[in-house]
């Protein structure tokens, strides 16, 4: 007698929790891709584990702390693992809205990751983006910094150098010795004969001059 | 009478301030990918060819020009001949070109050196977008390198005609790269020398042009250099031994690109092969860790019998990866630098430190190449007695950097990298070409090639071998011609020009046509180092047809 019923519930049930049914979701686990060795296997506690997951999620909402875990229904279990979960009012009849379950999700993320040793990327909930973290951003930017000191450093150089210079020409111009002046210019000048330098020759040291060579052949040696 | 010109200390300086200058950013990013295009390890054979035939040639009798004569490139020029002064005119104002865009090159570096000292290192993680759900939609699209590159670092525009603002942290980070090369040049040439610590018609081309450009010549800076030595100085070992040690960097650094070129196919292999898995995993729920690399094939195939229909809806997903086709994409430029070299790095262990030695190895190259440039420019300027008898020579080499700073500036505009590769492409190619074809035919035929010939022997004290001589008066000069034919040939047959431009929905390059306005930057680019030459020509003929013309006494 009591198997019309039964058949009904889960008829009901089943119509409940389906692949695209109204607010209900799809699970996807990478276990191996996680844990490699240390991986689990998924298995019908491991669901239990996860529906009281849910239930306990669902119980921090306002007006929803008396979910139990057998209101949560999951259904499509394949090898991948992946499934579709949906949870139910007190009645049974109804499931809840897809937005309060999206939020519950969203607030304990955190807690369910650990309780699987998963992450937002190896547990993933299909259509509830999880919250990023960001990444730390320092008040003054580190590359300022760094920048403000090589740019210090580069202006005292400059400035320094810039000044030994004003202040070696100073001392040059300060020196009374005009004589030693001319003197030290003639030396260093350089002639320049029609823009090409003649110090080919060597000034100091004299030059031969080729045409009074023959002089010396005039004179017959003794 | 002149007073003393200052010299190097000793010969080696000069080397090393040759080889610095020589040996640039090229030789890292631009050998490597050629040698990648045409052929690996058989490129090296034209290029070598080339490197005996026209770049020592060149190298050496750029250098001789410059002992020889005292001077930098106008004077020098001017002095082989008086029409002549146009030849060094163009040659500054090439360098100019090349010195206002060039040192954008150095900001870059110095604003990814003070963004290493971070962990995680920016390029390597992706922003969150605005309600911290997921990744920045441009960043997801392209990659978290090219993300940090085309956003963070340049701010690029959809397209040249944007312009953008000017972004302050290049800016900032171009005024510290000048400040840099203005400390460097401030005490004149005994600074710069400091130790640095150096089949297919289209490939012999490119060897050509590679040789040519990577040593530098054409912008007067080696005649600068060489303005400076004592002139017995053996130029022609160091033009032999500059030439080598170019050409051995540029082959060193392609080992290493090659191997980070691998890596990066390698890692981009693998990781489109995990997105097929898991794309595949997925759709099918199969079992996790069942579909692995060796088994894919198979499985696909049988997953397309099986399940025809959801198949087909996977379809448009599935890429085929293939390592051959990662290694085929090579790249060079900017975008081999700050893209693929980071993204290299920010995958290696202790990542920081590997990454600040990088970039400071950039900074040295580029700096090297700068001061090299900024000789080219201050050396004539200093030896003009009209300036430099109003301004001491700090406050010359101060107004040089602060205007050509200014002008970089542009190019830290949203739009900036579009215009820095108008800069890069056409600024120096053509016109550095025709310098160089018109000195070569003005020491050999204008000057007298015997004439040269005795000069440099009374100069030095070696007589000139005959291979010089027979390279600098004819096949040299025949090179350049060629190669100047093809590079015009091919400029006028390939029609509009034509430039990538980022697009940050897709997240990928897309090729769009230059503007009426850019096109005439280009052609006025060209023109106006090139025009030059004549010009100066004209100009001193008509003050000389002036000169005879007045009834002056000449004594």
């Amino acid at each position: 007698m009591l198997w019309p019923l039964f058949l009904l519930v889960t008829a009901i049930h089943a119509e409940l929790c389906q692949p695209d049914a109204e607010n209900a979701f799809k699970v996807r686990l990478s276990i191996k891709t996680a844990l490699g060795d240390k991986a689990y296997a998924w298995d019908i506690n491991e669901e239990y584990l996860f529906r009281a997951m849910v239930a306990f999620s669902m119980r921090k909402v306002p007006k929803r702390e008396t979910t139990e875990i057998a209101h949560v229904l999951l259904c499509n279990v394949t090898q991948r693992v992946s499934f579709w979960f949906v949870v139910t009012d007190p009645s049974k009849n109804h499931t809840l809205p897809a937005a309060e379950i999206q939020s519950a999700i969203r607030m304990n993320r955190n807690r369910i990751n650990n309780a699987f040793s998963l992450s937002d990327q190896t547990l993933e909930f299909l259509k509830i983006p999880s919250t990023l973290a960001p990444p730390v951003d320092p008040s003054v930017p580190i590359w300022i910094i760094i920048f403000g000191v090589i740019f210090c450093i580069i202006i005292v150089a400059t400035t320094l150098l810039i000044l030994s210079g004003i202040w070696q020409s100073r001392r040059k111009n300060m020196e009374p010795s005009e004589m030693v002046d001319a003197e030290d210019k003639r030396e260093n000048m350089i002639t320049v004969e029609n823009g090409i330098p003649c110090d080919s020759l060597d000034a100091k040291g004299g030059h031969i001059n080729d045409a009074f060579m023959t002089e010396d052949e005039r004179l017959t040696p003794l | 009478m002149e007073k003393a010109r200052p010299q190097w200390a000793n010969p080696l300086q000069f080397v090393f301030a040759c080889i610095s200058y020589a040996v640039g950013l090229g030789n890292v990013w631009r050998f490597p990918y050629l040698c990648q295009m045409y052929g690996g390890g058989s490129f090296l054979i034209p290029y070598l060819i080339m490197l005996v035939v026209e770049g020592m040639p060149l190298l050496y009798m750029e250098l001789a020009v410059g002992q020889r004569m005292r001077q930098g490139s106008i004077g020098a020029w001017r002095t082989i001949s008086p029409y002549l002064g146009g030849v060094g005119v163009a040659s500054v104002l090439v360098s100019f070109f090349l010195s206002m865009y060039y040192n954008v090159i150095n900001a870059w570096a110095f604003w990814y050196l003070f963004h290493s000292f971070q962990n995680p290192l920016p390029w390597s993680v992706c922003p969150l977008n605005g309600n911290r759900t997921g990744y920045d939609a441009e960043c997801e699209a392209a990659s978290s390198t090219q993300y940090f590159w085309y956003r963070k670092t340049l701010n690029i525009s959809p397209s040249i005609q944007e312009s953008g603002a000017v972004q302050w942290e290049p800016a900032l980070c171009l005024i510290l790269a000048w400040l840099v090369v203005y400390l460097c040049i401030l005490r004149g040439t005994e600074s710069t020398g400091k130790v640095e610590q150096l089949a297919n018609p289209r490939t012999w081309i490119n060897a050509a042009t590679q040789i040519f450009f990577s040593l530098g010549l054409g912008f007067g800076s080696l005649i600068a250099f060489a303005s400076y030595n004592e002139p017995s100085n053996d130029c022609q070992k160091h033009a032999i031994i500059v030439s080598l040690i170019n050409s051995a960097t540029s082959i060193f650094a392609s080992i290493v690109t090659f191997s980070i070129y691998g890596f990066k196919a390698t890692f981009n292999y693998e990781n489109c092969l995990n997105k097929m898995i898991l794309l595949l995993t997925n759709s099918f729920d199969l079992e996790d860790g069942f579909l692995t690399a060796s088994n894919l094939e198979q499985v696909k195939d049988h997953l397309a019998s099986a399940y025809p229909s959801k198949y087909s809806e996977v379809l448009p997903y599935i890429k085929n990866c293939s390592l051959e086709s990662e290694l085929d994409t090579a790249v060079q430029g900017t975008g081999l630098a700050f893209i693929v070299y980071s993204e290299a790095i920010k995958n290696m262990e202790v990542s920081q430190l590997w990454s600040v030695l990088y970039f400071f190895m950039l900074l040295m190259l580029g700096i090297g190449s700068m001061l090299g440039n900024t000789a080219a420019i201050l050396t004539p300027l200093t030896d003009s007695k009209v300036i430099s008898s109003h301004l001491p020579k700090e406050v010359i080499s101060g107004l040089v950097c602060l205007i050509s700073c200014a002008v970089g500036m542009l190019f830290t505009m949203e739009a900036g990298n579009y215009w820095f590769d108008i800069f890069n492409d056409y600024a120096a190619t053509l016109s550095l070409l025709l310098i160089v074809l018109v000195e070569t035919i003005a020491v050999c035929y204008v000057y007298g090639l015997r004439r040269f010939e005795s000069d440099l022997k009374a100069m030095t004290g070696r007589a000139l071998s005959w291979y010089w001589k027979v390279m600098w008066a004819g096949v040299s000069p025949l090179l350049i011609v060629s190669l100047f034919a093809f590079y015009l040939s091919d400029y006028i047959l390939s029609g509009t020009l034509r430039y990538q431009a980022w697009d940050a929905f897709q997240g990928q390059l897309v090729t769009k046509d230059y503007p009426a306005y850019a096109l005439a930057v280009i052609g006025l680019l060209v023109a106006s180092s090139t025009m030059c030459i004549p010009l100066g020509a004209l100009g001193t003929f008509i003050t000389r047809h002036l000169k005879r013309g007045d009834p002056a006494p000449v004594a």
